[in-house]
């Protein structure tokens, strides 16, 4: 049985769900008004700070995507980690 | 005054057998209201923007055990 | 082309075990409003909609599969380790007789999803006001539940689906305006 995963996975996971989300948001507002300057610089400031979050995060607690999974040479990290449903 | 719900009075008959509800709501939500958003709106944080479930107050739309409450 | 993110859009809590609420939040899941038909309508539409729209119904169609992965979770915690007794007082006997703890895309009432649910009439104004009122039905789906549901960490991620609601139809709103706009017209979005 795999062990649960470690407290501050909770905290980490909702940091990743917070920069996500404001991306979603602009990315879908950006569809619709593809040249509002203000909101195509913000969407570039929240991808670099998605990319730092996600890297940390994968660090901790496995990939987010399966081409993250061969870190190790030893063992397919994506299988390892719970599925989002699980945890 | 901007409000996201409405209320109406349905007709009452002395003949339903349910207890008669006298006040009614239904929700009118901001994209009724927003037209095409103007750029350059007010933000939340992102925090809570994951919170509410959107990046700005212009269209947040509140809805909960409350608004269930006011049709008693 | 997709690519699997493994994590939810939102975190879903619920409180108790409650099969009764799965029950009723599977209409979200193979319901005519839910998330699943929301998907397919929008990713379908793509192809024969104005180019400037097809970027728009690619990004909420996908949004939508991260919404269907939401109900999958709120339904699988709500069932998991429910026993069939528990299972059958919640209404759910006949569902457990055909699919076990499975779960499996029909309504609250157990009917099975249908590609009917969903239209494609290849007409740009007409799919979209299709894809508007398919928004605002599941938003007011997502109140009807919110309504019967007493367990207020659920509650929480049904308001957040809830508002996405409101955001799509939004969008699909400035969609049509962008349609509507005169072509010679410098385009002030």
């Amino acid at each position: 049985m795999k062990p649960p995963v470690p407290q501050e996975y909770d905290q980490w996971l909702e940091q990743l769900q917070t920069v996500d989300f404001v991306l979603t948001e602009l990315q879908l507002y950006l569809d619709t008004h593809p040249s509002d300057p203000q909101a195509l610089q913000q969407f570039r400031a929240w991808t670099e700070r998605r990319r730092l979050i996600a890297g940390q995060f994968e660090a901790q607690f496995g990939p987010l995507e399966a081409t993250g999974g061969a870190r190790s040479l030893h063992h397919w990290d994506w299988v390892e980690s719970p599925w989002p449903w699980q945890v | 005054m901007f409000t996201q719900q409405k209320r109406y009075y349905p007709y009452v008959s002395p003949y339903d057998p349910c207890a008669p509800i006298r006040q009614k709501f239904y929700q009118t939500p901001p994209e009724l209201y927003l037209g095409f958003q103007p750029p350059g709106l007010p933000q939340y944080s992102a925090r809570e923007a994951l919170a509410r479930g959107t990046l700005w107050p212009a269209l947040y739309s509140p809805y909960g055990k409350s608004s269930r409450e006011a049709q008693r | 082309m997709w690519i699997y993110q493994k994590k939810l859009q939102y975190p879903v809590r619920v409180s108790q075990c409650n099969p009764r609420l799965a029950k009723y939040l599977i209409e979200q899941y193979g319901g005519a409003d839910g998330e699943l038909a929301a998907a397919l309508r929008y990713l379908n539409q793509r192809y024969t909609i104005p180019d400037r729209i097809i970027g728009l119904l690619t990004d909420i169609g996908t949004e939508e599969f991260g919404h269907l992965e939401m109900i999958a979770t709120m339904v699988y915690k709500l069932t998991k380790d429910a026993t069939l007794e528990q299972l059958r007082d919640a209404g759910l006997g006949e569902h457990a007789a055909d699919h076990g703890p499975a779960l499996f895309y029909h309504n609250a009432a157990g009917v099975p999803f249908t590609a009917t649910y969903i239209q494609a009439k290849g007409d740009p104004i007409t799919d979209l006001y299709e894809d508007i009122a398919a928004e605002e039905k599941a938003r007011a789906t997502y109140q009807w539940l919110i309504d019967m549901s007493d367990d207020p960490d659920l509650n929480d991620a049904l308001r957040f689906l809830r508002e996405r609601e409101v955001i799509h139809s939004q969008r699909f709103r400035e969609a049509v305006e962008i349609l509507k706009q005169e072509q010679q017209q410098k385009h002030f979005f």
